[in-house]
């Protein structure tokens, strides 16, 4: 599986999750499967209740008003992505525990080297395999 | 009764629960997901006493969270 993401949706996780800082930020991205590929259309920036720098949850209630509003537009939900402020892009195990949608890709963002690193993994039954992403 | 399940509007028996429904949905690890029945969240300890009407509308949404 490949995730391609365009630009301004891959800036607009970065921006959002360096306005989060100290805390970990989050959100939800939609779009289209073709074959063996996400193609993201929409990113949703969500709040992170848990106001943490190494937790997060989606709120419920902006969940559902994002599942609405990919429904309306005719979009798939992708997965979700969060930031590690201080820590790597990979799966923490608390991530593992909790990935419970074996569809959905989990897009995580570190904030630790000068530049941001986004990766994207798939959980499966607690495996972990990591998806390739292409900045369109 | 016609409820409408994630968007999909579906026929049911009537006075089916929360709890009925997500096994008839065969809804995946249950116990991290959270109903909402008409835009209002259903209490986890209420799935079984909840009753649906003709008309209503479910979404099942999975807890998504974690930490680094």
């Amino acid at each position: 599986m490949q995730i391609k993401i365009k630009h301004e949706d891959y800036d607009a996780i970065v921006a959002h999750a360096l306005t989060g800082l100290p805390n970990e930020a989050c959100g939800l991205i939609a779009g289209f499967i073709s074959g063996n590929t996400k193609l993201v259309e929409k990113v949703y920036l969500l709040s992170n209740p848990d106001q943490s720098p190494e937790h997060f949850s989606i709120d419920p209630r902006e969940q559902l008003a994002a599942i609405k509003d990919m429904r309306a537009l005719g979009l798939l939900p992708l997965g979700n992505f969060h930031s590690h402020p201080s820590t790597p892009a990979r799966p923490s195990q608390e991530d593992i525990r909790l990935a419970h949608d074996p569809g959905a890709s989990y897009l995580i963002l570190s904030l630790t080297e000068n530049e941001p690193v986004l990766k994207a993994f798939g959980v499966v039954g607690g495996v972990v395999s990591e998806q390739a992403i292409v900045r369109l | 009764m016609k409820i409408t399940v994630a968007g999909a509007q579906k026929d049911f028996p009537g006075g089916l629960t929360v709890a009925q429904l997500i096994e008839l949905e065969n809804v995946e690890t249950p116990e991290y997901v959270t109903v909402s029945l008409n835009d209002e969240f259903v209490e986890n300890g209420a799935f079984t006493s909840t009753v649906l009407n003709d008309g209503d509308s479910v979404e099942f949404l999975y807890f998504m969270g974690g930490g680094c």
